[in-house]
């Protein structure tokens, strides 16, 4: 069985333009031996997950969730390239190749990989500064990211947003005032609304933004609208370098939607994201109105790059996290102990994500920087050009949309 | 036909052409519009299309700006520009450099509308003129219409414009009467966002204004008609992108240059009409140095001989006129 298997792969793998592809023979073993354990792995698994706390709700999301072997492969892979892309940027960043505000997401991979998995490339997001994560989950390619952030022509942005204004099809940034993008995401919640394509808008902020003015007003409008908008709080303790505890007088932040159903999710656990995501995506499908969800997480990185972030925590609590609650640790175990992957496998996964981390890494120290002549461009669409003033009158740039 | 009928039509005539555009803002639909410019459109167009807010500018304005991240065409009125203030952030961080940060990917087609300005006794809270603060920034386009022409013909090209455009009305100009011309009643009608227009041609002397101040540059023209000064009347209709050109051609004419603004003086319209004449072929034409009328600069008060007084008037006008030109 295996022998014909081999045989069939090799034929398959080998094709027209076998001679000319030198890894033809080590994909060939690598199959191999991933096939030899294939029969071995499950093709699915149901696991508990942690009941949410609900506000104004009497039913609340699904206590287990089904996970397929293929998309435990593909969250873990996300989550590691996550991973490893923040922490190559912390070493980017501490060469001086990255410079300004850089805020790494290391830790909360499973918020923005479970929700990506919970809904569709159509429905819209939208989150404040810490947004490497989301702009990988939202589609943008790792060497556009690391780019972006070392200021080359290559970057998602031509170089011209940096770490906190990165954009993509349905995925308005990147935004660097805190609390502004949750008006603007009710804003987009209203264009899925009034477009009626049954899209629906995912807005993000954090522990901090949380008592923002502008967000109760959002909460108002959305509500009384009944705007398809998932208000999504991702706590993760600190807003910058102060404690939960010492900023809101109500750290229950999915009751302070107050009128606004609530529920509060394990954002550690990447199915408790995915499955709470779903219902509260029906929920707002469904024309009822706005919800929110608050997920528990943490951040392994300081604030930004500037922060070492431990004058407000201890080393343990940071350690403690990382020991019993890494979100890609759990998923990896929940995968190696219900036979849907093996120790092996996740490694090579590990191996071709480094891999994929350095080449986009080489990319970005080595594309060139933005020509000078792209400093007037983009100011306004679909203009002729036109002349943008430079520092003195004499210097001047042309500017096209 | 006045300015307020002028920019209903406008408003009317977009909202039926594209599905896209709707108005939101506080009291624009069952109230017909805190200044009624928007009065009847509610009635045709429905909740989808013209929605009524509650007090929530900072909200308000950054769902508008979202919903024109998203493919829409909102108009988003503030009762009044010094309300904008409590938004600004959502104007200019939002909207204004959103394109620019995006490298092209997000336009952001949004107008924000409303009186800007000085009004009558309504106090120093409620009588700013922002037109340099909004003029200040890259990114946005700040049109300031003075006639009916102007503001229904701005209004639809603002609408139409794929960029953030602030649209500086005034409540003062609402009820005043123009005649329409035969091109300006037509739907397509739109005046270009970037180009002055000589209000009245001149020889002796050049006066460049926007707004309420255009009128009072007019009337000002008409009386030093009699005795033998002619001046040239630029209305500039854009703050930014502003035609400079318009204006150093008209100072190469007549070679003194008069700027009249209702706004404070520090920092503001006519400060940088005078720096952009110095850099330019203009300044080797002048004969006198540039002078700015402006505001007071005090907050508005709200006696009437008070406030008269802090916004210069036909009399302040004529007498720049003649002490620029010596006579």
């Amino acid at each position: 069985m295996r022998k014909m298997l081999l045989a069939a792969l090799s034929r398959v793998l080998q094709g027209p333009a076998a001679a000319a592809r030198p890894g033809a023979v080590s994909e060939v073993s690598r199959v191999v031996v991933a096939s030899r354990n294939y029969a071995d792995f499950t093709s699915e698994a149901t696991f508990d997950i942690k009941k949410c706390d609900l506000h104004r709700l009497e039913e609340g999301p699904p206590v287990t969730a089904v996970l397929t072997r293929e998309e435990g492969l593909h969250y873990y892979r996300t989550m590691q390239t996550i991973r490893r892309m923040e922490l190559k940027s912390d070493q980017l960043y501490k060469q001086k190749i990255i410079r300004g505000f850089c805020h790494l997401y290391d830790g909360q991979e499973a918020c923005c990989v479970g929700l990506e998995a919970a809904i569709k490339p159509t429905d819209h997001l939208i989150t404040a500064y810490r947004a490497h994560g989301y702009a990988y989950t939202r589609g943008t390619s790792v060497r556009e990211i690391l780019a972006e952030l070392t200021g080359r022509k290559g970057g998602c942005a031509k170089g011209k947003g940096g770490s906190m204004h990165m954009y993509a099809q349905n995925f308005y940034g990147g935004n660097g005032i805190v609390g502004a993008q949750v008006p603007l995401g009710a804003g987009i919640a209203l264009a899925c609304k009034y477009f009626g394509k049954d899209e629906i808008c995912l807005t993000l902020y954090g522990d901090g933004a949380a008592n923002q003015g502008q967000i109760f007003e959002t909460y108002n409008m959305a509500a009384l609208w009944k705007l398809p908008c998932i208000f999504i709080c991702e706590n993760n303790r600190y807003g910058m370098g102060t404690s939960v505890e010492r900023a809101a007088a109500s750290t229950d932040y999915y009751k302070r939607g107050d009128y606004i159903p609530g529920i509060r999710v394990d954002g550690m656990d990447i199915l408790c994201v995915r499955e709470a995501t779903k219902f509260a995506a029906e929920h707002c499908r469904s024309g009822k109105g706005p919800m929110l969800m608050e997920l528990q997480t943490y951040r392994y990185h300081g604030h930004s790059m500037s922060d070492p972030g431990i004058s407000y925590r201890t080393r343990e609590e940071i350690q403690e996290v990382r020991s019993k609650s890494d979100p890609i640790t759990l998923l990896k175990d929940r995968m190696v102990n219900n036979s849907l992957s093996s120790v092996e496998e996740l490694k090579e996964i590990d191996v071709e994500v480094r891999k994929e981390i350095e080449e986009a890494a080489q990319f970005a120290t080595t594309d060139p920087e933005p020509p000078l002549e792209e400093l007037g461009n983009h100011i306004y669409k679909n203009e002729p050009p036109f002349e943008v003033r430079g520092p003195s009158q004499w210097i001047k740039y042309k500017s096209v949309g | 036909m006045t300015v307020r009928d002028a920019l209903n039509q406008a408003l009317d005539e977009e909202l039926e052409r594209d599905e896209k555009v709707f108005l939101l803002g506080e009291e624009v639909a069952q109230y017909d519009g805190a200044y009624k410019i928007s009065r009847g459109l509610w009635k045709k167009y429905g909740d989808k299309r013209i929605i009524d807010t509650p007090i929530s500018e900072m909200g308000f304005t950054g769902i508008a700006v979202g919903a024109a991240m998203a493919g829409l065409r909102p108009i988003c009125e503030f009762m009044t520009f010094n309300f904008s203030m409590q938004a600004i952030d959502q104007v200019i961080n939002s909207a204004g450099k959103t394109l620019y940060m995006s490298a092209g990917m997000v336009p952001v087609p949004v107008v924000f509308r409303g009186p800007n300005g000085a009004s009558a006794g309504v106090g120093a809270q409620h009588s700013q003129c922002f037109a340099a603060w909004y003029g200040h920034c890259p990114g946005l386009k700040v049109v300031s219409p003075w006639s009916s022409e102007d503001a229904k013909g701005l209004l639809k090209a603002s609408v139409r414009d794929d960029n953030p455009v602030v649209m500086l009305e005034n409540e003062l100009m609402y009820g005043v009467p123009f005649e329409m011309s035969e091109e300006a009643q037509s739907k397509d009608f739109l005046v270009p966002i970037g180009k002055a227009k000589i209000e009245r041609q001149g020889t002796h002397v050049t006066l460049v204004s926007h707004s309420r101040s255009v009128g009072h540059c007019l009337e000002a023209a008409a009386v030093l008609v009699k005795e033998g000064v002619e001046c040239e009347v630029v209305n500039l209709r854009t703050i930014r992108p502003m035609d400079v050109e318009s204006i150093e051609a008209s100072v190469v004419k007549t070679n003194h240059l008069i700027t009249v603004e209702g706004g404070w003086p520090q920092f503001g319209v006519g400060a940088e009409i005078c720096a952009r004449i110095m850099e330019g072929p203009a300044f080797n034409y002048l004969d006198a140095p540039a002078v700015r009328l402006t505001g007071a600069d005090v907050p508005m008060p709200y006696a009437k001989v008070l406030e008269e007084n802090c916004l210069p008037q036909v009399k302040d006008i004529i007498f720049a006129v003649k002490k620029t030109l010596n006579i």
